[in-house]
């Protein structure tokens, strides 16, 4: 269940429409998505998007965090 | 050739007659101005100028590779391609796996009343170029016109004759234990095309379908006596579905590596978004070649000389289990049996 | 593509597996509770490369596979009729009601449109202002807030002609349900990742406490789920019952605000019945008064009572990990994608579909009740 993808923010509408559309890029394909949900999210961050909708920011200190653990994995044994 | 704005004026002044009408399918002075103004023009070639009910057609003493197909696609235009483009190749790379040279080609249409005669032009002219493009003649066709709701603006079918100009045997049956499996290229860009065209899925793509004639990689393989036991087309189902179909056909068991299978990143973003698995996706312009493995290298490097098959590259090969399966060797390196595709893909969110 | 491929690295993920084959020294029951980990664990072949001893479960987090049948039945009831446009995911198209599915009304004639967002059908609704449009309101909370937008949108745009049939559901309550069952097989959950993406760490800390459960927010990619499984064992060995945020690129303990406060605007906890688990008090969502003269069943008619089992489908067994695919005697024969008997082997997130598109070689990991 919820199919829901990292997409880079290429730009943002202007205006005061409640949905705050934008164009968000998943490798090359763009797609328009509401950034309601993500009011902080600027132009060149990474958000989760499911349904037409940015559900999170991707937080890219915690992602880089998920590949640091391997390192302390090894370091365990 | 680009499609851009190249089709010139339709000739049919649209103050006449804007859409096909019933009438242009009753054989009389409207059929007649149909055929003169749109079909023999874009098609144009001496069999066909003989305006006879059937092409009579010199062939040598060659064995024969003789099509069929249909093509209903929807929408009838996408970035890079059309209803036409489609009929022209599928039906030309369909002889072309069969090993056969196409010549000739069948062209019957069925148009839906209401279809823009400005919209039938520009199809009939895209199979003009196609067909150039792939060194085929359109010998001979048909026209009916259906009511208004009974056909999605146009349906094309074509048959196509080529000749085998060679001795091998070409088909699963011939599937021998060890040959190389070799992909010709990327998958995926006409069925993420045809969705990016398509509403209520608006994305901006930077897809352009992959339909494309076949045959010149595949005459070479042929003039440099590559020993080819069995070639296929990937069509709808996608890879997946036409290696289910060869294992199964052949009784032998395919070991496909899935991480020598190359899928651009905007077809990837596409598949993520949309939840498609890329192995199931349409393509029209990718083939798999089943080739005896001491000629597997020389058949990748003729392959990568043509523009369409610069990714070529060997992804599995057959094993000697007679099996009748397809076993997917995933990228994380876990061995699983692919399957055939439930039918169309949906764009899902779960 | 960024974000994606770095989680899919074969090397890291066997790492990972390598950790977890040396910490093992029991069996141990992991039920992963979305669909969409199902999904991953088959199709990359995660089980396989975990130890014997670790068993994934596979949970109730396909909303396509419990949406009732009599709901289904109403969906189709209504997009038939002349002056509708139906509107919904495309996993919904496939499953069966009490016999058709929604595909089959198409062929039938009605106006069935696939959607990616909520939001598309909201544009169908303004150029179609002759219809009405009606769009198919299924999902956990991942999903609710697309829908609440679509809802409150509709109210804004003064859009008459739309509304929704609700059959959203939500995922602590089942899971719950599943752990206060007397034959509950489950030793920890991995929890879903883009539900909690939502509700933040909501009442998970409630279901850690009361059941001494390790729960671990976990996400989708091979890495993910790796990590997920490792975190968990970790904790079972010691005895630990916690919950960890393995997501946290996308999880914050607070969720997503806005969308719960616009959740909580738009909908209120209702029960809900779930296709082969029954009823589970308080696990679903419904329009608040203010808004439901956006609800399709107000305006065409109540969905029928629930319907008693069917066909020979133990989906409901499936669902509470109490039994595997292969087990059903009517896998791979009598219930296949193509003539599904149930709806865990329709929706390509259901344990049995993915069970039949991906199966293992020679020996399958049976095990159950």
């Amino acid at each position: 269940m919820c199919l829901a993808v990292p997409g880079k923010i290429l730009s943002i509408e202007k205006g005061d429409s409640p949905l705050r559309l934008g164009r968000v890029s998943f490798g090359g394909i763009v797609k328009e998505i509401s950034l309601a949900y993500v009011p902080e999210a600027n132009i060149g961050d990474f958000v989760i998007v499911h349904a037409g909708f940015a559900i999170s920011v991707l937080d890219e200190q915690e992602a880089a965090k998920t590949f640091e653990y391997l390192d302390e994995l090894e370091s365990l044994e | 050739m680009s499609q851009g704005n190249s089709w010139g004026e339709c000739p049919i002044p649209i103050s006449d007659y804007p859409n096909i009408l019933l009438a242009h399918g009753g054989g009389g002075k409207l059929m007649q101005q149909l055929i003169d103004k749109i079909f023999l023009p874009a098609f144009d070639n001496p069999t066909l100028q003989t305006r006879h009910d059937g092409a009579l057609l010199n062939l040598s003493n060659s064995r024969l590779a003789f099509t069929t197909d249909s093509y209903v696609v929807k929408p009838l235009f996408f970035p890079g391609g059309d209803i036409g483009t489609l009929a022209i190749n599928g039906t030309v790379n369909d002889l072309a796996m069969c090993g056969a040279r196409p010549a000739y080609i069948s062209a019957g249409f069925i148009l839906e009343e209401g279809l823009p005669i400005d919209t039938l032009w520009k199809i009939a002219q895209s199979m003009r170029r196609a067909a150039d493009e792939a060194e085929v003649n359109i010998v001979t066709g048909d026209t009916k016109v259906v009511e208004r709701g009974k056909g999605d603006g146009i349906y094309i079918n074509t048959a196509g004759i080529g000749l085998v100009e060679h001795d091998q045997i070409i088909m699963p049956a011939n599937i021998k234990s060890g040959d190389s499996i070799i992909l010709s290229g990327d998958l995926g860009r006409h069925g993420i095309a045809v969705m990016a065209a398509r509403e209520g899925l608006a994305f901006e793509s930077a897809i352009e379908s992959d339909c494309a004639p076949l045959t010149e990689p595949i005459m070479s393989l042929l003039k440099a006596k590559v020993t080819i036991h069995c070639l296929r087309d990937l069509t709808r189902g996608g890879l997946a579905a036409a290696l289910v179909e060869i294992a199964q056909t052949a009784k032998w068991q395919l070991l496909i590596d899935e991480s020598s299978i190359a899928v651009s990143e905007p077809v990837r973003g596409a598949c993520e978004i949309l939840g498609f698995d890329p192995l199931h996706v349409v393509n029209e312009g990718r083939f798999i070649a089943f080739i005896s493995p001491d000629y597997a290298k020389q058949a990748m490097e003729i392959l990568r000389r043509f523009p369409n098959c610069r990714e070529a590259a060997i992804i599995g090969e057959v094993t000697n289990q007679p099996d009748a399966e397809v076993i997917l060797k995933s990228k994380l390196g876990v061995k699983l049996v692919l399957d055939l595709p439930a039918g169309e893909q949906l764009p899902r969110i779960c | 593509m960024k974000y994606i491929d770095e989680y899919r690295q074969p090397e890291s993920v066997a790492r990972i597996i390598d950790k977890i084959n040396s910490l093992v020294t029991r069996p141990w029951r992991i039920m992963e509770v979305c669909g969409g980990q199902t999904h991953a664990i088959m199709r990359h072949g995660i089980d396989q490369m975990l130890p014997e001893s670790v068993t994934l479960l596979h949970g109730p987090g396909c909303p396509v596979c419990v949406t009732p049948a009599e709901i289904v039945d109403k969906a189709i009831e209504i997009a038939l009729q002349k002056n509708v446009i139906f509107c919904s995911f495309g996993d919904m198209l496939r499953v069966p009601g009490s016999g058709n599915d929604l595909l089959s009304a198409r062929a039938a004639g009605a106006d069935v449109r696939t959607v990616y967002s909520p939001l598309d059908s909201l544009n169908i609704a303004a150029e179609n202002n002759q219809k009405e449009v009606v769009f198919f309101a299924i999902g956990f909370e991942t999903t609710a807030p697309a829908n609440a937008m679509a809802v409150q949108e509709a109210a804004r745009r003064r859009l008459r002609n739309f509304s929704i049939l609700n059959a959203q559901v939500l995922i602590p309550p089942a899971m719950e349900a599943i752990l206060s069952a007397g034959d509950s097989q489950v030793q920890a959950f991995l929890a879903p990742g883009h539900v909690c993406t939502v509700t933040g760490f909501g009442q998970y800390d409630r279901l850690v406490s009361k059941y001494r459960v390790p729960i671990v927010i976990t996400g989708f990619e091979p890495l993910d789920i790796a990590r997920g499984v490792y975190m968990t064992i970790a904790q079972l060995e010691k005895g630990e019952a916690k919950l960890e945020n393995q997501y946290a690129r996308s999880v914050r303990p607070e969720g997503n605000p806005p969308a719960l406060r616009l959740m909580e605007d738009t909908f209120e906890i209702v029960d809900r019945n779930w296709r082969g688990l029954g009823v589970i008090p308080n696990s679903g969502l419904a329009l608040r008064k203010s808004h439901r003269q956006f609800d399709a069943e107000e305006r065409f008619g109540h969905a029928g009572a629930e319907l008693g089992k069917i066909t020979e489908c133990i989906s409901g067994e499936i669902l509470r990990g109490l039994k595997k695919p292969p087990q059903c005697p009517a896998f791979g024969t009598r219930c296949t994608p193509e003539r599904p008997l149930g709806a865990t082997m329709v929706s390509s997130e259901g344990a049995c579909s993915a069970y039949y598109r991906y199966r293992k070689l020679g020996n399958q990991k049976a095990t159950g009740a």
